[in-house]
C-alpha cells in the first residue's frame, strides 16, 4: 500500500525520476564548484565538452563506459537473484589474468579474432572462479555473500600483486606488468565507429570490447526476462519462501547467478588489458568494480538502464579528467566528490522523491 | 437509508470516487457510519472495500469526494492524518515488528521523547489501563513472533487504541483466526462499541455479519448498493445483494466412490526449525476419488503435515507414498512431476510473488513445462495465453494478465493460486485454506471445482481452519491435536463431536 506500491508508467519511472535525480546531483555539484570560487556553468561546459566534444573525448568516454557496463551487468545479475555481489572488483582483476594468459599464449600464432573468443572465455572463467567460493559458501553454508565477496577482493588483490611482481613480470624490468601482447593478442580500436560520426579516435583506447559489452547486455536481458533460469532467479530474488514452494533449487540458482556475475566482471578485463594497454598491469581495474554497483543501482538493474548509467559515469570520468586539467582548482578529489553526489542522488536516494512524484502524478489525474 | 436522522455520525463518506488506471474501484460512494456502532461492509472480491478503507485511512487519495469525521470535513493525506483524526486500522497482514516485544510494538512511532525509559513506563501504564478497560490481556513483554495470531491481532488493536483511535477499521480480521480466537475478538469488539467506539468491519463471512454488526453495507463492482439494519435482513438477502444472483450457501455433492490409495503417510514425524515436534507419528491414506479433510485448531501440526507432504519441509522420520512411490525427501518440483498439486495456506508467503505480473504467477512451479517454452527459453506468449484462459475461467478481476499481482484484491489473488493448481489437472491435490479471503460466490465456485476433482478420481487432502468448510467438503475427517491424529469421523460428523476432539477432550 501507500505510495510505494503505486504503479507508475514506465516513462515516469525510468525517465522522469532519474532525470530529476540527475539534475539535483548536478545542482549540488554546481554549488560545490561555486563554493570553491569557480563558475559552475563554465565547469559543466568544460566537463561536457571534454567528454563529448571531440572524437577523442568520446572515445575515452566510451572506453570507460565499456568497463562500467561489464561491472554493472555483473552486479545486476546477482541482484536479480537476491545476491549483493560486492566482489566485482576482485573478479575483474582475476579475469585479467585469464585474458592475459590467453593473449600471451596465442598472440604469436593467430590473429586477434581467433584469440578474442578464447580471451572472452578465459576472462569469464577466471572471474567466475573468483566468485565461486563465496557463492558456494553462501549456497551451502549460509555465509553472507557481501562479507565473503569483500574478503575476496583483498585475496585476489594480494594474489595478483604476487603473481605480477614475482612471476609475470618481464625479467629485468621494473614495472610489475607482463610483456606487451603482439597484435594477435590485442583487441582492435574502433576508429571506424567514431569515424561514422565524423570524428577522430586519436589516442583514445575505445576498442572492440565495447561491442562485446553491448552483446552481453542483450544476452543478459534475454537471460533474466526470457528464460526459465531467469524466472527462477527473479523468484528467488524476490521471495526465497516462494522459491522453495515452487521447487526452485536454492543452492543451484545461487551458484549459477554468482558464476555468471563473476564471469561478467571478469570480462571487464578485456577492455583495459587487451583493448587499451595491451598488457596486464597492476591494479588495472581501478575501482570500476565498485562503480558497477552504482551503475547497476542507477540503471535499475536493467541492461538498457545500465548502458545509460554506464555512459553517464563514463562522461563523468572522462569529462572530470578534462575538467581538472582545465580548472586546476578542481582537483581529482573534487571530481570524486561530484561522482559521489551523482551516486547519492541517482542511486541511493532513488526513493526520496518518489512519494512526492507519485502524489503529483495522482493529482494531475494520471490515475485515470 | 431509513436509519432516522437522530443518529450521530462518526464517519461520513460523500461521493468518494477512485480509479486505478482502467479499474474504477470506487464509484461515487456515500456511506454514513453511526457513532458507537459496529458497521459491516461486505462485497465480492474486488468490489472495492479495501480501497475505500485505504482512502479513509490515508493510504490512497480519493479522486473525488469528501470525508467527514464527527461532522467535520477532514483531509486525510496520510495515515498520520488518519490517526490524528482518531481513525485506527488493523490490517489483514499485521504490521508488527516480529522480534520486538508487545510493548515496543505499541510504542513504535509514538515513543514520546528522546529517552526510552520515560516512554516505556508510561506506555506500560496505559497498556494496563486499556487491558482492564477492554478486557484484552496481553503480556507486554512477550516477543510478538512467539504469540499466536489472535494475540498478535490484539496487539494491533491495542496499538490503534493507544494512539487514541475512536474509530477502528478491521479488514477481514477473522481470516487468519481460529474460531475461539474469532469469538474472543468479537467479545473485545462488543466491549469497544459499548464504550462508545465506532467499528467498521470488513468480512466475507455472513455469519459474522449477522452475529456482531448493527448495520451492514453491501458493495458491488465499486458501488455501494445497499445498507441494511442487520436485525432486519437475512443471510440470503445479503448474499443476493452481493453477488446479484441467488447463491448456494451449501455444498452439493454426491457420494464418493473411493478407488485405489494414491497418497499414503506412515509414521510421519516432522519437527519445526526449533526442533519442536509438530507432527507426531501420523499415518493415514487418501484414496482416488475422495476428499479427506483434516480438522484441528490452527497450530496443531496441520500446516507442517501439509508442507512435509508437499516437499517443502523435510520430515524427521516416516514414509510418504505417492501413487505407489516412496517420496519422502523429494523436492516440490519432483512431486509436481508425479502429479501432486499444492494450494498453500499462505498465498503471500508461498503461493505468489506479489511483485510479478499476474501471468508470471500463473505458471509458478510449472514454469519448467515444455508448454511454456522449449529448452531454456520462456515463451511469454504461451504464458500470457495460459494466464488469460484461467482469468476467464475463474472470473479473476480485473481481467488483466499484465497487472502486478499485488494490485489484485485479496480474493482474486487466491483465485490465481487456485486456478493454477487445479487447472493442472493433477492426480493428487493438497489444499490449505482454499477460500481464505474469498467471497461467497467464488467460494461456491472453488468448492464446486474441488468436488469436480474428486469426482474425476483425484485424491484430495484438505486442511482448513473453517470447520464448516471441512465438514461440507470432506468425505472423511481426520482430527489433529497436538501433532497427533486423534481420530477419524465421517464427513457428516457433528460440529460438537469434532469440536471436542479438536480440543483434545474426546477421541
Ligand atoms: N494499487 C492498485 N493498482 C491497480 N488496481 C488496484 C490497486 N488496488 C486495488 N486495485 C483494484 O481495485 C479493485 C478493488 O480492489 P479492493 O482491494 O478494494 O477489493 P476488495 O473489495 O477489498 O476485495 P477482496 O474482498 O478480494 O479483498 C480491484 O479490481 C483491484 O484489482
Ligand atoms: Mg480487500
Amino acid at each position: 500500500m501507500s505510495t510505494a506500491s503505486v504503479q507508475l508508467p514506465g516513462w515516469i519511472n525510468y525517465g522522469v525520476i532519474p532525470l530529476i535525480n540527475l539534475v539535483l546531483a548536478f545542482f549540488f555539484s554546481g554549488l560545490v564548484v561555486w563554493a570553491i570560487g569557480e563558475n559552475p556553468f563554465e565547469a559543466l561546459q568544460l566537463l561536457l565538452v571534454g567528454a563529448l566534444g571531440r572524437g577523442e573525448g568520446i572515445g575515452f568516454t566510451l572506453f570507460y563506459t565499456t568497463s562500467f557496463i561489464f561491472t554493472g551487468l555483473s552486479v545486476a545479475v546477482a541482484i536479480h537473484a537476491g545476491l549483493f555481489n560486492i566482489g566485482s572488483e576482485g573478479q575483474a582483476y582475476l579475469g585479467g589474468l585469464g585474458a592475459a594468459l590467453v593473449a600471451l599464449s596465442l598472440d604469436r600464432y593467430v590473429p586477434w579474432y581467433v584469440t578474442m573468443p578464447f580471451a572472452v572465455i578465459g576472462s569469464a572463467l577466471f572471474g567466475a572462479a573468483c566468485a565461486a567460493i563465496p557463492a558456494w559458501l553462501q549456497a551451502k553454508r549460509g555465509s553472507h555473500i557481501v562479507i565473503t565477496t569483500i574478503m575476496f577482493n583483498f585475496i585476489t588483490s594480494s594474489l595478483m600483486n604476487y603473481l605480477l611482481v614475482h612471476l609475470l613480470i618481464v625479467p629485468g624490468k621494473m614495472a610489475p606488468e607482463t610483456r606487451t601482447f603482439l597484435p594477435g593478442g590485442q583487441l582492435p580500436k574502433l576508429d571506424w565507429l567514431i569515424a561514422l560520426f565524423g570524428g577522430k579516435l586519436g589516442a583514445a583506447p575505445l576498442n572492440f570490447s565495447f561491442l562485446i559489452a553491448l552483446v552481453m547486455c542483450f544476452l543478459i536481458w534475454v537471460l533474466v526476462w526470457r528464460t526459465k533460469l531467469g524466472y527462477e532467479m527473479r523468484t528467488l530474488g524476490v521471495s526465497p519462501s516462494v522459491a522453495v514452494y515452487a521447487g526452485i533449487p536454492y543452492a543451484r540458482i545461487v551458484m549459477i547467478a554468482m558464476l555468471i556475475s563473476g564471469g561478467l566482471a571478469g570480462m571487464m578485463a578485456l577492455n583495459p588489458v587487451m583493448g587499451a594497454s595491451g598488457r596486464l598491469q597492476i591494479e588495472f581495474v581501478g575501482g570500476a568494480g565498485f562503480v558497477g554497483i552504482a551503475v547497476s543501482l542507477m540503471g535499475r538493474n536493467h541492461p538498457a538502464g545500465i548502458v545509460l548509467s554506464a555512459l553517464l559515469f563514463g562522461i563523468l570520468y572522462q569529462g572530470g579528467a578534462e575538467l581538472s586539467f582545465d580548472m586546476p582548482s578542481i582537483t581529482r578529489d573534487m571530481i570524486v566528490v561530484i561522482q559521489g553526489l551523482v551516486i547519492l542522488f541517482a542511486g541511493a536516494l532513488e526513493y526520496m522523491l518518489r512519494p512526492a512524484i507519485v502524489r503529483l502524478y495522482q493529482q494531475v489525474g494520471g490515475g485515470r | 437509508m431509513g436509519l432516522g436522522s437522530a443518529i450521530e455520525p462518526a464517519i461520513e463518506l460523500v461521493g468518494i470516487d477512485k480509479k486505478f488506471g482502467a479499474v474504477h474501484a470506487n464509484k461515487n460512494i456515500n456511506l454514513t457510519v453511526a457513532k458507537g456502532s459496529i458497521h459491516g461492509i461486505i462485497g465480492e472480491n474486488g468490489a472495492g472495500k479495501s480501497t475505500l478503507m485505504s482512502i479513509l485511512y490515508g493510504f490512497y487519495q480519493a479522486d473525488q469526494g469528501e470525508i467527514r469525521v464527527s461532522g467535520r470535513p477532514v483531509a486525510i493525506r496520510d495515515s498520520q492524518a488518519a490517526i490524528a483524526a482518531g481513525i485506527g486500522m488493523v490490517h489483514q497482514h499485521f504490521m508488527l515488528v516480529e522480534n520486538f516485544t508487545v510493548l515496543e510494538n505499541v510504542m513504535l512511532g509514538a515513543e514520546g521523547g528522546q529517552l526510552l525509559a520515560k516512554g516505556t513506563s508510561s506506555v506500560r501504564k496505559e497498556l494496563k489501563r486499556l487491558e482492564s478497560d477492554y478486557g484484552m490481556e496481553v503480556d507486554p513483554d512477550a516477543v510478538v513472533e512467539e504469540l499466536p495470531v489472535g494475540t498478535q491481532q490484539r496487539v494491533e488493536i491495542l496499538k490503534a487504541l493507544y494512539r487514541g483511535a475512536e474509530i477502528l477499521i478491521l479488514d477481514e480480521p477473522t481470516g487468519v483466526l481460529t474460531p475461539p480466537e474469532a469469538d474472543h475478538l468479537f467479545k473485545v469488539l462488543r466491549v469497544l462499541r459499548d464504550q462508545g467506539k465506532t467499528i467498521i468491519l470488513i468480512t466475507h463471512k455472513l455469519r459474522e455479519i449477522m452475529a456482531i454488526t448493527d448495520t451492514v453495507s453491501v458493495m458491488r463492482r465499486g458501488e455501494m448498493v445497499a445498507t441494511r439494519k442487520t436485525a432486519e435482513t437475512t443471510v440470503e438477502e445479503l448474499a443476493e445483494l452481493m453477488v446479484g444472483r441467488r447463491v448456494l450457501l451449501r455444498v452439493e455433492k454426491g457420494d464418493a466412490a473411493p478407488g485405489e490409495v494414491l497418497m499414503s503417510v506412515r509414521h510421519l514425524t516432522v519437527k519445526d526449525s526449533r526442533g519442536v515436534v509438530m507432527v507426531d507419528d501420523v499415518s493415514f491414506d487418501v484414496r482416488a476419488g475422495e476428499i479427506v479433510g483434516i480438522a484441528g485448531v490452527a497450530g496443531n501440526g496441520q500446516s507442517e503435515l501439509l508442507e512435509a507432504i508437499a516437499g517443502i519441509r523435510k520430515p524427521t522420520s516416516g514414509e510418504i507414498w505417492i501413487d505407489g512411490k516412496p517420496v519422502a525427501g523429494f523436492d516440490p518440483r519432483r512431486l509436481r512431476d508425479l502429479g501432486l498439486a499444492h494450494i498453500p495456506e499462505d498465498r503471500h508467503h508461498m503461493g505468489l510473488v506479489l511483485k510479478f505480473e499476474e501471468n508470471e504467477n500463473a505458471i509458478l512451479g510449472y514454469h519448467r513445462d515444455r508448454r511454456f517454452g522449449r529448452g531454456p527459453m520462456l515463451d511469454l506468449d504461451a504464458v500470457r495465453k495460459e494466464a488469460e484462459e484461467k482469468i476467464a475461467k475463474y472470473d479473476i478481476r480485473p481481467p488483466n494478465a499484465r497487472l502486478r499481482t499485488a494490485n489484485f484484491s485479496g480474493g482474486n489473488q487466491q483465485k490465481i493460486v487456485v486456478a493454477r493448481e487445479i487447472e493442472r489437472d493433477p492426480k493428487m491435490l493438497l489444499i490449505g485454506q482454499p477460500t481464505r479471503g474469498v467471497d461467497i460466490g467464488a467460494i461456491e465456485f472453488i468448492h464446486k471445482r474441488i468436488i469436480d476433482m474428486r469426482d474425476a478420481g483425484k485424491a484430495v487432502l484438505l486442511v482448513s481452519v473453517e470447520l464448516d468448510e471441512v465438514r461440507s467438503l470432506s468425505d472423511r475427517i481426520l482430527v489433529m491435536f497436538a501433532g497427533k491424529m486423534v481420530g477419524e469421523k465421517p464427513g457428516d460428523a457433528s460440529e460438537q463431536t469434532l469440536g471436542l476432539m479438536m480440543a483434545g477432550i474426546a477421541a
